[in-house]
């Protein structure tokens, strides 16, 4: 079984950051796994996006064409990935960001409000957090306990301020359910 | 837990070089493989290593000279436009004789080119590194396991055969992250370096680092006897992996990044019932001649996959010998080739042979 | 019987291939002299580029490397950063230090690396036959500025000592001559001075040397002599320009 996903966003929304998480979740778990970020200019300011492909076989190819699942937060990366989402796959966005649905029919679009619910909730910069516990309960790739566990370990101790708000904003996505 | 680390796979090959004891880098920063440099300005001084930033690519790779004539595991990196710079430097180095480790995380060229992953320094790696007879080893890592473990491997390489060694690399591998683990490699036994110019501590005859041969019959001289050298290393060190090969009507053959795209439209392909197989060479020089006229002898095609305009296939087609016919796809410029548009060539000729 | 005179250990009993007239084997003598005096035959690296120079290795009895042109410096920080307790100098030419080698040299002395160059100024290109130098001084005729250096056309030239005494780096810049006997006495001095501050840890150490090219400047040795007085001294004035230790 092999899964792939698509993050995107603008730089600074943590679009890097979510998908190492989710690299390193797997790498703990003993899955093969493999993180293929965009570098270059885009990284300061720009569109961001990165690749990651988890499975449980080697992996062929790390560059996805047609993604599982794309997590999308801001509408330039909606209106890229959506069309590209897998037949059958799933497409999470923050909806405060990206005010248009998806019409299409062969794939889940699960929306989010996370920027809204960041602000409410004393969480800004959370965002991305907020949308990885929504995408954990969607995808059951791994159990919030895991996930946890290694985002909690990977805040430097210096920070560790951060981790109240990272855990709480994983909790508060992965509650989420409307 | 297990014992890997997620890393980047620039900073694979940092960590990997010390994990190899060489203590040494020199550098000059240029994307998409400064994370090398820094990740080694920050590792180097614990380790009692040096991490040096030099003023050029022309500089640092007469450092990596000086370093390596004085008997030092020395590593540096760059990437396409950088490598150029060196070549003369190269040149030297091989002329003298002198192990050493240079990383090329290419990119897009010609001229400045572009930032992303190209594969289209292949003609320079493996033809046109510097002037002169001439080769390097050229090793082409697919993982970030690889730009490890084969970090490793080239160290012992170069030392074993006295020699620069060539780690042919991209932008994408060097910036993609893969658990690694720096366990997995096993070392070589490598002779003691009783050549280097260190200082004769008035216990030898002086040592001479040189590749000056003014007498033209002497200069063939040495360079016939490193070519037997390279004779050896064509008999002994040719590194390649094979996939689904066996029954494969069409074989793929790409190297680095490209061949797990590879792997992935050959997954693809025999679920859509096409016999397709990948030969990924491992060592770029040597080249794996002997395995790819085999698969020439069974197989309907070869195709040659490459992030460039066709370079490594010029070494299928020699090493195919028209014994097939050798097509060709590829993407340049900093363009990755994706799985679907790999198996659609792949079929496309499955269903015109 | 008792010995009198005798050729320093540190210079290979070899002939030198250099031109009849030539000051190469002067200042090969005095650096052999410099190493003996000190003991540091054992540990010393030396490193000698592109130039008429380029046999040095088969001159000296320490460990040699011959480098690119331009680029002993580069390669000498090599030896020196992965090899600190070794003695390493570099011989170099005014083409290849302050023409094709400005960024090495000008780097190596920002960074202070601690090793020493002699280098020899004789305004001209002397292994490729006689071409202009960055220090051919104006008017001088060479086959590549053969109406006279021409400052509109071709530029001034370099200066290196003053030029380096600006950097940090430099422990010793100094520029001698060996046109005659004090000279060649104070020259050795120099060159001493700068082994001796890389014994001491203090920085980069650079003697330029005034040097003679009898053959390409088309005069016999003596007059060649005359002329380095004459026009070289005078446009390169000799002289300490940096001392490190003199500052503080």
């Amino acid at each position: 079984m092999t899964k792939t996903f698509i993050f995107a966003g603008s730089g600074g929304q943590g679009i890097q950051f979510s998908g190492k998480q989710i690299a390193k979740t797997a790498m703990h778990m003993d899955m093969p796994v493999t993180f293929l970020p965009s570098y270059g200019p885009e990284m300061r300011g720009g569109t961001s996006n990165c690749t990651v492909v988890i499975s449980d076989e080697e992996i062929g190819s790390p560059s996805v064409t047609y993604p599982d699942i794309a997590v999308t937060l801001n509408l330039p990366s909606f209106t890229k990935f959506e069309p590209r989402v897998k037949a059958g796959g799933m497409i999470i966005y923050d909806s405060t960001l990206i005010n248009i649905g998806s019409e299409r029919e062969d794939i889940t679009a699960l929306p989010i409000p996370a920027t809204e619910l960041a602000v409410e909730n004393d969480l800004e910069g959370f965002a991305n957090v907020i949308v990885l516990g929504f995408l954990l309960k969607k995808t059951g790739i791994f159990t919030i306990e895991n996930f946890r566990d290694f985002l909690i370990s990977s805040i430097p101790a210096s920070k560790a301020k951060l981790i109240e708000k990272n855990t709480t904003a994983l909790d508060l996505g992965y509650n989420y359910n409307k | 837990m297990s014992k890997k680390v997620l890393m980047k796979g620039n900073e694979a090959i940092a960590e990997a070089a010390i994990a190899s004891g060489c203590l040494h880098y020199f550098g000059y920063p240029i994307t998409p493989q400064t994370e090398i440099s820094e990740y080694l300005a920050k590792r180097m001084p614990k380790v009692g290593g040096l991490c040096l930033q030099a003023e050029s690519e022309v500089a640092a790779i007469n450092m990596v000279m000086g370093a390596a004539a004085a008997g030092s595991r020395v590593l540096t990196s760059s990437s396409s436009p950088g490598i150029s710079l060196k070549s003369e430097g190269i040149s030297y180095i091989a002329g003298c004789d002198l192990p050493c480790l240079i990383v090329n995380v290419q990119r897009g060229g010609p001229g400045l080119g572009g930032i992303q992953p190209s594969q289209s320094d292949y003609y320079q790696a493996t033809r046109g590194v510097g002037h002169g007879d001439l080769r390097l080893i050229v090793l082409a890592p697919s993982s970030v396991q690889e730009m490890a473990s084969l970090t490793m491997e080239a160290f012992d390489l170069g030392d074993t055969y006295r020699m620069p060694v060539m780690l042919l690399a991209d932008g994408a591998l060097g910036q993609m992250m893969e658990p690694v683990d720096f366990d997995a490699f096993q070392k070589r036994d490598v002779p003691d370096k009783m050549w280097a110019a260190n200082g004769h501590g008035g216990k030898r005859k002086k040592n001479i680092i040189n590749s000056l041969y003014i007498d033209p019959k002497e200069l063939e001289d040495s360079v016939v006897e490193r070519y037997e050298k390279y004779s050896r290393i064509e008999k002994n060190e040719v590194k390649y992996e094979e996939f689904m090969t066996d029954d494969a009507e069409i074989v793929l053959v790409a190297f680095g990044i490209t061949a797990r795209i590879c792997k992935s439209a050959v997954a693809a392909a025999r679920e859509a019932g096409i016999k397709l197989g990948l030969l990924r060479p491992i060592t770029l020089w040597p080249f794996p001649k002997d395995a790819v006229s085999s698969i020439a002898d069974k197989a309907k095609a070869i195709i040659s996959v490459e992030m460039s305009m066709g370079q490594m296939i010029d070494d299928v087609r020699l090493a195919a010998d028209g014994k097939c016919p050798v097509y060709f796809y590829g993407r340049t410029g900093g363009m990755i080739p994706s799985v679907e548009a790999i198996f659609d060539r792949a079929k496309e000729i499955s269903e015109s042979i | 019987m008792k010995t009198v005179f005798e050729s320093p250990r540190a210079l290979s009993d070899v002939p030198l291939h250099y031109c009849p007239g030539c000051t190469h084997g002067i200042v090969h003598r005095l650096v052999a002299e410099v190493i003996d005096e000190l003991g540091i035959e054992n540990r010393t690296v030396g490193v000698a580029p592109v130039g008429c120079s380029v046999f040095a290795y088969n001159y000296f009895e320490c460990d040699m490397i011959q480098a690119a042109h331009g680029r002993a410096p580069a390669v000498a920080t090599g030896v020196k950063r992965t090899h600190p307790d070794s003695v390493v100098f570099t011989y170099q030419g005014d083409g290849d230090l302050a023409a094709i080698g400005t960024a090495e040299t000008v780097h190596a002395s920002t960074r202070g690396e601690n090793i020493t160059i002699i280098f020899i100024n004789n305004a001209i290109y002397g292994m490729t036959g006689g071409q202009m130098a960055p220090t051919t001084i104006p008017g001088q005729v060479t086959t590549t500025s053969p109406y006279g250096r021409d400052r509109s056309i071709q530029g001034s030239p370099i200066k290196v000592c003053e030029m380096l005494s600006t950097l940090d780096g430099v422990a010793l810049a100094a520029r001698t001559a060996v046109d005659n006997p004090k000279n060649v006495i104070s020259t050795k001095k120099m060159i001493k001075k700068a082994f001796e501050n890389q014994l001491e840890g203090k920085g980069l150490s650079i003697v330029e040397i005034l040097s003679t090219c009898p053959t390409n400047w088309g005069m016999t040795p003596k007059a060649a002599l005359e002329w380095l007085r004459e026009n070289m001294t005078t446009y390169y004035p000799l002289g300490v320009y940096k001392d490190a230790e003199a500052i503080r």
